[in-house]
């Protein structure tokens, strides 16, 4: 029997699910505990778990990222909450010289299992500072994973391989998609880190995307199927760090033509990384150019129309593909 | 105190001059490459506080961490191997001389960025109260780190969660270049500061191991009795400049020598010999760790260097450097 639910009760149900099953899994972050996170997305975690597991922290993102390391260290799997992804720049030197080095540098000696659980993405009309899509900010890290589910149960099944891991993993929840609903089996659910999903097969085009962006890139391949007789496939990448290539291009030595669709901004996001493979590996299979949709290089406004017109959408993906296709 | 600490004491202050000695020499020869962070005249503190620890307490330290890491108990063996980048340094040449980590010995890391690591303490001395052990973790900082952000988050942390942890603030007056006093607001960096969290203010001199070690150890039992943390500021000085070949000299004259009077070594010693300590123990105490550096130094040199192919390893706890598939 499967259980409908939104993605912001599958973060609740995720985090559950690891904490009752490993007494070494904690969760710290700011207004996660007595408040229920400010998305609601972590309400009921502190009725059940207490206090000494589920705790609120001060506003000192730089304290709750070394904490969870320190912890990490030393036979815990702390869970963090970093409020926006956008805050991550304020312990950025935690994230990237500390956490993500640490292994390497002690020669193995040393092992971060935590992971780090943040909104990102807009679509919320919160303006540049709450609403940026920064996970390439940790693509480029070596040591790091980087992993960002578009559905309740990638979400969960996804959480669990990132808390069961013994490296630190940035877990990018998409905001808007938090009231989104999806169907989740019954019982423990637990997935592998660098699995793409194809969530639609097609045989002209290949589209990738993530997060808030595969629902767009299924809506648009249904609407090129009606308008435009195109047949597109759309594969929802998952994890960006490990990054599942494979799927990737045996999907596009098929259907000889990719796009891929991010909302970050266009400059070295991970979809030029994706290109850049794609050309290396199958250029001979290709009849098309390899295109990227992607915000444009800006901060991300916040009126209706300005974030409505910047971020990738349905349309301008519809009209891109098509002419892809030609 | 007993004779048997004190006698403790010394030998370690002279194990880590000794060292640092020839890890000087070392570098001017060309063997110890990048940079290394000495703590020549400074000893007194890693020697003081570490005998106040138990074997699986924890430490973190900066750079300039070759005696936190050594007084710990790592082998000197491994610690020379790393400076001289060898395979059999304890962290394979991967970490070099300001990334010493030995967690066998409770060595958590050498931290280069400025106050990176105060957090990261506090999250081990949390993990141990989560766990219902009774491990200490020990903080060594510098001067310059009580200006940084993480300094405070820590501190304000570590005392709302009442914390077993106790960090050291090895004040020797310099940050890299400039003098502490001359872009701090207030005399003593970290004692004044910790009043405003709701910590004792202790201010110890550096230079007295004795005297590191009595409030070390006050500090570290009352963390592991569950009384929560402690800040202290051990007054001290480095003999040299702030790394490599740095002659110091921006430092003024009367404040060198003035320190330099004040040597840790000579001071001890001369309060052990009047104490009645033998001469003969203490010369054989130095005889010893000068033996012990000239076998480190040889098995250094005649370690192996690391083969290529762990250049791509231990990025992941599944291996190596591979991100697709
Ligand atoms: C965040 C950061 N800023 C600047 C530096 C460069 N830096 C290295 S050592 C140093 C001085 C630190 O002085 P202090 O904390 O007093 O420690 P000491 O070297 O005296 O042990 C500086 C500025 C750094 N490593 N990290």
């Amino acid at each position: 029997m499967a259980e409908l639910i939104t993605y912001r009760e599958a973060v609740a149900k995720a985090i559950a699910q690891e904490m009752r099953r490993d007494e070494s899994v904690v969760f710290l972050g700011e207004d996660i505990a007595a408040a229920g996170g400010v998305f609601k997305a972590t309400k009921g975690l502190l009725d059940e778990f207490g206090p000494t597991r589920v705790r609120d922290t001060p506003i000192s993102e730089e304290a709750i990222l070394g904490a969870a390391m320190g912890a990490a260290m030393t036979g815990m799997r702390p869970i963090a909450e970093i409020m926006f992804s956008d805050f991550l720049a304020t312990c950025w030197d935690i994230v990237a010289v500390e956490i993500a080095k640490s292994r390497y540098m002690t020669a193995g000696q040393v092992k971060v299992p935590l992971v780090i659980r943040t909104a990102n993405g807009g679509g919320l009309r919160f303006g540049a500072q709450h609403s940026q899509a920064v996970e390439n900010w940790a693509m480029m890290i070596p040591g790091l994973k980087v992993v960002a589910p578009s559905t309740p149960a990638d979400l969960i099944g996804l959480f669990a391989a990132s808390v069961r891991s013994d490296d630190p993993v940035l877990f990018f929840e998409q905001k808007s998609l938090y009231p989104t609903k999806g169907e989740v089996p019954d019982g423990e659910i637990v997935d592998e880190l660098g699995v793409a999903k194809t969530v639609r097969k097609g045989d002209d085009v290949t589209i990738v995307a993530l997060a808030a962006m595969v629902p767009r890139a299924v809506t648009a391949a249904e609407r090129l199927q009606e308008e435009h007789g195109i047949s597109a496939e759309v594969i929802d990448l998952r994890s960006l760090v490990p990054m599942d290539t494979r799927t990737v291009l045996e999907s596009v030595s098929r259907t000889s033509r990719l796009v891929t669709v991010e909302e970050n901004p266009r400059l070295c996001g991970w979809g030029a990384e994706v290109v850049s493979i794609v050309g290396e590996e199958c250029f001979w299979d290709l009849d098309a150019p390899l295109t990227r949709i992607t915000t444009p290089h800006v901060p991300l406004p916040s009126a209706d129309t300005l974030e409505d017109e910047t971020l990738p959408n349905v349309d301008r993906i519809t009209e891109t593909v098509a002419k892809v296709v030609g | 105190m007993s004779e048997e600490t004190r006698l403790g004491l010394y030998r370690q202050v002279v194990r880590l001059r000794r060292f640092e000695e020839r890890a000087y020499r070392l570098f001017m020869e060309g063997l110890v490459k990048g940079t290394s962070h000495l703590s020549l005249g400074m000893e007194a503190v890693a020697a003081g506080v570490a005998e106040a620890m138990n074997p699986d307490d924890y430490t973190y330290c900066t750079y300039r961490g070759h005696a936190h890491t050594l007084a710990r108990g790592t082998p000197m063996d491994g610690v020379m191997a790393e400076l001289l980048g060898r395979a059999n340094g304890v962290c394979a040449g991967k970490g070099g001389s300001m990334h010493l980590t030995s967690i066998e010995h409770g060595v958590m890391g050498s931290y280069a960025i400025i106050g990176a690591h105060l957090p990261i303490a506090v999250g081990s001395a949390w993990s141990a109260q989560l766990r219902g052990s009774d491990q200490v973790t020990v903080c060594f900082f510098g001067d310059g780190a009580t200006n940084i952000g993480a300094f405070h988050e820590a501190l304000n942390l570590a005392v709302v969660w009442n914390l077993p942890v106790v960090f050291v603030c090895e004040n020797n007056l310099w940050m890299e270049y400039t003098a502490i006093a001359d872009v701090t607001a207030v005399e003593h960096p970290a004692a004044d500061r910790a009043a405003a969290y709701g910590l004792e203010r202790i201010v110890v001199d550096g230079n007295d191991p004795e005297a590191v070690h009595l409030e070390a150890k006050k500090a570290i039992d009352k963390a592991r009795s569950g009384g929560g943390p402690t800040m202290f500021e051990a007054m001290t000085y480095r003999h040299g400049g702030h790394s490599r070949a740095d002659p110091g000299d921006y430092r003024p004259k009367e404040e060198v020598e003035e320190w330099l009077a004040k040597d840790p070594l000579p001071f001890y010693r001369q309060r052990l010999l009047d104490l009645g300590v033998d001469a003969g123990v203490l010369d054989e105490i130095e005889q010893q760790a000068q033996a012990d550096v000239d076998a480190a130094t040889e098995a250094a040199k005649n370690g192996p260097l690391p083969d290529i192919d762990s250049a791509f390893t231990d990025v992941w706890a599944d291996g190596g450097s591979s991100w697709r598939n």
